[in-house]
């Protein structure tokens, strides 16, 4: 067999190209997120910073590379938007896909993704989104190239990860957090894991649609002790964050769930900054069956992308990520 | 002879939506210079006004040649001296010539003696004595250059248009600190000198405490180490700058004296440095931007006269639709906007009582006393009772006082620009 990437032969056994470096047993956006290209300034359309990153002509911060970030793996894609009300994009994304035993060109054996939120009233909480999705990423796709790969529990093992990661970036007076949702897809199953109020859906092409995951915030609790929802929402707290990943945090399990669809679709996650605007199941449902075709048969990357346009359209408040990752997963590598 | 500069900036960077006006605090903190290091060059003139009016009553010229005599001695060896008689013309008192002599004890002592036979005569003409000062420190480039002038009336003796063309060619040449004695001067016009000359002003309404004030004026000028400080700003394409201001150790206005110095850049003279700490607030106005946008809307340094770059600080400005952010207060920025207040308050309260407008000078001077009652100015409270008889501080509930002495009328005008560092949370 040949490496994907440079042609040259491969030892199904190695796990780098001899040649080339290319990992065999995994492909993956990179660590520190799929930085956008950097573009002209947005105050005045110039493209001369100071060493201090701001415009010599109009003062503008210089864009960052974050402000829009793209992944497409052909069996995953991605896109987050720093949106149109925000200075930063505190949302993460990483996603890949792993090879198993037989490495790269082989069939894939598993698609990773993952997306955190950082929480906006800490400092450096985009550092924490990264930092918290490139570590769990590391650990799903590390796990999922192996022969005794268990989903549920390398979902556990990546969220520690993540807390460790984010740990380090404590300091004295700031402790940097975020939300993490994940999902390992394989030919046949789907497991999410989530702490906080990213979520994962389930769109069938046939199939009933489904939200995969319950919000870990106060609104949600409430309602979950008895109260009504209406009551709940008046709460002065009812959009805060329950649980998360951060060095504060208490509860530090997530909630892991498996499932396996009977036919086919596509999962998505997203970041509040998208099912603000959709914020229930049948909206986002018909957002994405706005598309005549049946959601698995289109390609992830514009599925992302209709979504991502959707919500800045519809005003862009907050920062805005999905990943969308069809089921079953196919044969394909990274063509 | 580059001491260390620090600079802070105190502000709210975060803006509603729409907003333009960007304000900071900049503390700028001189450490390293002076005692340390043997001082850099330094050049002094004395001006002591010597007009005819100095005899009445006699004492007023007997203590400003006590003072000046005090002056001169402060001066270390190797400063370059001279003393100046101001009148309707400005001439040498010493040295005879046209220049300035290093100071030891034998120059100390005949500038002295000529000091002490100096006769008041003639009239009033503060544009000449600054002019003549300005000559005598051609050559001096790179010295601290300090004046001390000494006058007890009003420039009866030029236009006030020559006295402002005097201070456009002069000012930025050197610092003068400026000293009203007695009640006949013009606390107006002085201030007009001392700000422009970037230098401190008071009054001394007793001429017996003269003295201390002139050699303590003397002994900071020649504590400076840093000369022809200058502190540069870069704003923006499309914004305005409202103002610069030293509000600390006093007010002064510094907006008028920007020089252009590069592309969207410009410089005010800030003078010579010890070791010191004082506080400018910036206010410019910035294109509003979209929510979300984070931008630069000044860029500061601070330079010495060859250029140097001593320090430097950025302003920032991000829109935000985030009231819990947009709305917070800089303890810094409220409290110096609070002084200015005050300071004007005062000014034009005082300003509406000399022309008959008893209703306005009551309204500013009750807004004054309710301002000094509520950041804390002990010390202007005091003055303020003087003026007014104070029914409630808190309200500023006041009545103007029939007799008021004129010593105390100036006084308080004077000392309205010196303002009151702002307590550091938890600090010193
Ligand atoms: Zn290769
Ligand atoms: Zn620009």
């Amino acid at each position: 067999m040949t490496c994907p990437r440079c042609g040259n032969v491969v030892e199904p056994s190695h796990r780098f190209c001899e040649e080339c470096g290319l990992n065999l047993r995994q492909t993956r956006t990179p660590v520190g997120g799929p930085l956008g290209a950097a573009a002209a300034c947005r105050g005045c359309g110039g493209d001369s910073f100071g060493p201090d990153g701001f415009c010599e002509q109009c003062g503008h911060v210089r864009p960052s590379g974050r402000d829009r970030m793209m992944a497409d793996l052909g069996l995953v894609a991605g896109l987050s938007d720093r949106g149109r009300r925000r200075s930063r994009n505190e949302d993460s994304m990483a996603c890949g896909v792993a090879f198993g035993a037989a490495g790269q060109p082989g069939p894939a054996s598993a698609v990773v993704a993952v997306v955190c939120d950082g929480v906006a009233s800490t400092e450096r909480a985009d550092s924490a989104s990264q930092v918290a999705a490139d570590q769990a990423a590391d650990i799903l796709l590390e796990a999922a190239a192996q022969s005794d790969f268990d989903a549920e529990a390398a979902t556990s093992e990546a969220v520690a990860a993540a807390f460790e990661a984010v740990t380090e970036l404590k300091r004295a007076d700031e402790s940097p957090s975020c939300t993490y949702v994940s999902a390992v897809v394989t030919g046949t199953e789907v497991t999410v894991g989530w702490l906080g109020d990213s979520r994962a859906y389930w769109i069938g092409d046939a199939l009933q649609s489904e939200q995969l995951t319950t919000d870990d915030t106060v609104v949600s609790l409430l309602i979950a002790a008895g109260i009504s929802e209406e009551d709940a929402l008046n709460d002065p707290g009812a959009h805060a964050l329950a649980r998360w990943v951060g060095a504060d945090a208490e509860e530090r399990e997530p909630h892991v769930r498996t499932c396996s669809p009977a036919g086919s679709g596509v999962i998505v996650l997203c970041s509040d900054g998208l099912w603000n605007y959709l914020p229930t199941l049948g909206s986002l449902d018909a957002a994405v069956r706005a598309d005549p075709r049946p959601p698995s048969q289109r390609s992830p990357s514009d599925l992302v992308d209709a979504l991502v346009a959707l919500a800045l359209e519809s005003g862009g408040h907050d920062n805005v990520t999905v990943v969308a990752v069809p089921f079953p997963i196919g044969d394909g590598g990274t063509t | 002879m580059t001491g260390q500069f620090q600079l802070e900036v105190f502000q709210n960077e975060y803006l509603p939506e729409g907003a333009a006006e960007v304000n900071a605090i900049i503390t700028v903190t001189a450490t390293g210079s002076g005692a340390a290091k043997p001082a850099g060059p330094a050049a002094e003139v004395i001006i002591m006004d010597c007009s005819g009016s100095m005899e009445m009553p006699r004492t007023k010229l007997d203590e400003a040649k006590r003072a000046t005599r005090a002056a001169i001695d402060a001066l270390r060896d190797g400063v370059q001296f001279a003393v100046v008689n101001g009148m309707d013309i400005a001439e040498m008192i010493y040295p005879k010539r046209t220049r300035l002599v290093a100071a030891n004890a034998s120059t100390r002592a005949e500038a002295k003696r000529a000091v002490t036979a100096v006769r008041a005569d003639g009239g009033t003409a503060i544009g000449e004595w600054l002019r003549l000062a300005d000559q005598l420190f051609i050559g001096h480039s790179g010295s601290v250059k300090h004046a001390i002038l000494l006058t007890d009336g009003r420039n009866e003796h030029e236009t006030p248009e020559k006295l402002d063309r005097i201070l456009k060619e002069v000012s930025g040449n050197f610092v003068c600190d400026c000293r009203g004695v007695g009640t006949d001067w013009e606390v107006g016009e002085l201030r007009k000198v001392a700000t422009r000359m970037l230098g401190s002003l008071d009054i001394v309404a007793e001429p017996a405490g003269l003295a201390a004030d002139f050699r303590a004026m003397t002994a900071a000028a020649m504590g400076k180490d840093v000369a022809d400080v200058r502190l540069r700003l870069w704003t923006p394409q499309g914004a305005t700058i409202k103002y610069v201001k030293q509000v600390e150790p006093s007010l002064v206005d510094l907006t008028g004296r920007r020089v252009e110095s590069a592309a969207r850049s410009g410089d005010y003279p800030l003078a010579s440095w010890g070791d010191e700490s004082r506080d400018y607030h910036l206010c410019i106005e910035v294109k509003p931007a979209a929510v979300g946008d984070r931008m630069l809307a000044g860029r500061v340094s601070l330079l010495d006269g060859d250029d140097t770059v001593l320090g430097k600080a950025q302003v920032l400005a991000v829109w935000t639709d985030d009231t819990a952010l947009s709305t917070r207060i800089n303890p810094q920025v409220a409290h110096y906007t609070g002084q200015a207040e005050l300071a004007e308050a005062i000014q034009e309260g005082l300003a509406a009582r000399k022309s008959g407008d008893v209703e306005t000078a009551t309204a500013k001077l009750g807004r004054a006393v309710a301002l000094a009652t509520e950041t804390g100015h002990e010390d202007t409270a005091k003055l303020l009772a003087k003026v007014v008889d104070i029914d409630d501080p808190v309200t500023g509930t006041v009545r103007l006082k029939r007799q008021v002495a004129k010593a105390d009328e100036m006084t308080l005008d004077t000392r309205s620009t010196v303002t009151k560092r702002v307590r550091k949370p938890g600090g010193s």
